[in-house]
């Protein structure tokens, strides 16, 4: 059987490239895109512990399966925000979100 | 199953009756083809909401501490206060907005707009009463996410999207290191239960400060504490003025109580104890020091509310220091003082806004001269921000210094009285451009629309009653509970 910390490695090193995706790119819909990597190394996580360390109960499964349902709903308002973004300026890049600073 | 554990969840119930009673008056009360006219008036929102305030305060179905849901959902006497409060700021926002709505881009967006504000009210009730980290997330969701529609909402407007994408997406990078910091306080105890997370935790287990950490982060963007508040002033400046008077205070203190309880419910076993009681020092000291520095140099009066809230949610949050009983009483004062003086604050920049499209505050230049009953009334707004005696403010600033005094925080109550003294400063900036500062064109005189002129009263009324209705403070105080005193 595989060990459990691999599986937390797997997380680990989705959760910091989902935080270095959001530090570095510069178009919404990538930096969307590594909020869902950070969020589904979350999932993983609760997967984890539940199956390896406290198999009695199901807490950790439904955990994931609620954050999955409300990150859908997320990228949802967050994508339907872009459009009208693009509608405006025809640009979603981050680069181009300045006019409101300092 | 048992089906009348639902009525321990009453106020929720009744909020969803209070949407669905409107969801259904918006199909038929759609504006009129003809006249263009909203027939959908801000009268019935109000009305609706107000019958649910006293109904949840009526004492006679005043219900005690319980548990439903194996847990999963708490209540105690003292949400109901909280949840009331939050209500009277809803209420406000509601008469607030009646001129912003009545325009022609946004009246057939009326219904709209107090559904969805309803509905983030929902989702900080339940955040309020959870007493599982499933329910305490998915109110916190349903908090942020229909904000973000809210903060988009003036669709034409481009700095309202760009401010409602600035918002989502640090929400949802917040949300993501709160989750990741719930996932190994699971991994940690195999439970998500507040009521069994606190005997299960051990105090100085790595996996538990990591949950602490990336809980406090994930709070402390919702309140907008200083190493976290870096969407605030944006966003404040590019929503619409109605929906950041609703985020500085509603959302942000529903948040901070929050913090409160799941601090004390959850992250108070040992060392952990300590740990959070550090970690919130140097925040406060951080929200309150830079917030008041960058609110000095600020040229927007909404972007200069915007630090003027990060400062507050500072004070706010000293209430947590030690988890006290106190402590409580004094955070609940605080926010409700804060929601009267900052609402009215706001009200009479949306009521200037809606009538002559100005924000600087150089606009502000001499608004005595043409409009002196709205300088009047955000100058006694303003001293009660500040804390100057005769207003509320001023007691509610002391009953939060008390109470972190006694739990023994005197250097971070020092800080806190200079930065109060700092905070005057930029206050009275802004009472000196009304009363003092020349101005050619001052903004013209103007008669605001009775529903402002209401939320306008309301708040006059709060800010210089609640500082001398004693009972108010003593109501809350008999029901607070903290570390020292569980319920």
């Amino acid at each position: 059987m595989i060990q459990i910390e691999y599986f937390l490695i797997v997380a680990a090193v989705m959760m910091f490239a989902g935080i270095f995706g959001f530090l570095t790119r510069r178009s919404t819909l990538a930096i969307l895109l590594s909020i869902e990597l950070m969020l589904n190394a979350t999932d993983i996580n609760f997967a984890v512990f539940n199956r390896l360390m406290y198999p009695a109960g199901h807490e950790g499964y439904f955990f994931s399966l609620f954050s999955i349902a409300i990150s859908a709903a997320e990228s949802a308002i967050a994508i339907a925000i872009m459009i009208n973004i693009y509608r405006q300026m025809k640009d979603i890049s981050i680069d181009k979100l300045q006019k409101l600073k300092w | 199953m048992d089906y009348s554990q639902f009525l321990y969840m009453r106020e929720e119930l009744s909020l969803l009756l209070v949407i669905l009673i409107l969801f259904v008056a918006d199909l038929f009360m759609c504006p009129d083809k003809k006249s263009g006219k909203g027939v959908y008036n801000t009268a019935l929102p109000v009305v609706l909401m107000s019958v649910l305030t006293i109904v949840n305060l009526l004492p006679c179905c005043g219900a005690q501490a319980c548990e439903a849901f194996g847990g999963m959902y708490q209540y105690a006497p003292m949400m109901t206060i909280v949840k009331s409060v939050l209500n009277i700021g809803v209420i406000l926002v509601f008469l607030m907005a009646h001129g912003w709505l009545s325009r022609p881009e946004n009246k057939v967006k009326q219904g709209e707009f107090y559904i969805v504000t309803l509905f983030t009210l929902l989702g900080m009730y339940f955040m309020i009463s959870s007493g599982h980290f499933l329910m305490f997330f998915i109110g916190l969701e349903l908090a942020s996410v229909p904000m973000c529609a809210l903060i988009a909402f003036d669709k034409y407007r481009y700095e309202s999207a760009e401010a409602g994408a600035k918002y989502i997406l640090l929400a949802l990078f917040s949300s993501a290191l709160l989750l990741y910091g719930i996932s190994f306080i699971y991994g940690g105890t195999g439970s998500l239960y507040f009521s069994q997370i606190g005997a299960l935790l051990s105090g100085n287990s790595l996996l538990s400060l990591l949950g602490l950490t990336l809980f406090l982060a994930g709070m402390g963007f919702k309140i907008s504490l200083v190493p976290f508040h870096l969407w605030t002033a944006d966003t404040y400046e590019g929503a619409p003025t109605v929906v950041t008077s609703y985020l500085s205070v509603v959302s942000k203190g529903s948040a901070a109580f929050v913090l409160f309880t799941v601090l004390i419910k959850v992250f108070s076993v040992g060392q952990l104890f300590t740990d959070w009681n550090i970690g919130l020092f140097w925040i406060i000291i951080a929200s309150i020091t830079i917030a008041n520095l960058f609110a000095l140099r600020q040229k927007n009066l909404k972007r200069f509310m915007a630090f003027s809230a990060i400062s507050q949610a500072g004070y706010l949050v000293l209430g947590a220091m030690g988890g006290t009983a106190q402590g409580m009483t004094a955070m609940v004062f605080y926010l409700l003082v804060y929601l009267v003086a900052n609402f009215g604050a706001f009200a009479v920049i949306n009521v200037v806004e809606q009538n002559s499209g100005k924000l600087g505050i150089a606009d502000y230049n001499n608004l005595y001269q043409t409009n002196p009953k709205l300088a009047f009334l955000m100058t006694l707004c303003l001293f009660s921000l500040a804390g100057i005696p005769p207003f509320a403010g001023f007691f509610s600033k002391f009953f939060i210094f008390m109470a972190a005094f006694n739990a023994g925080f005197r250097l971070l109550v020092f800080i806190a009285l200079v930065n109060t003294i700092i905070s005057l400063y930029y206050y009275l900036l802004i009472v000196k451009a009304m009363y003092i500062s020349p101005n050619d064109q001052p903004i013209p005189t103007f008669r605001s629309d009775n529903y402002s002129r209401a939320a306008l009263i309301i708040c006059l009324l709060g800010v210089v009653l609640l500082g001398i209705a004693g009972w108010v403070y003593n109501y809350i105080d008999t029901l607070s509970y903290g570390l020292d005193t569980i319920l």
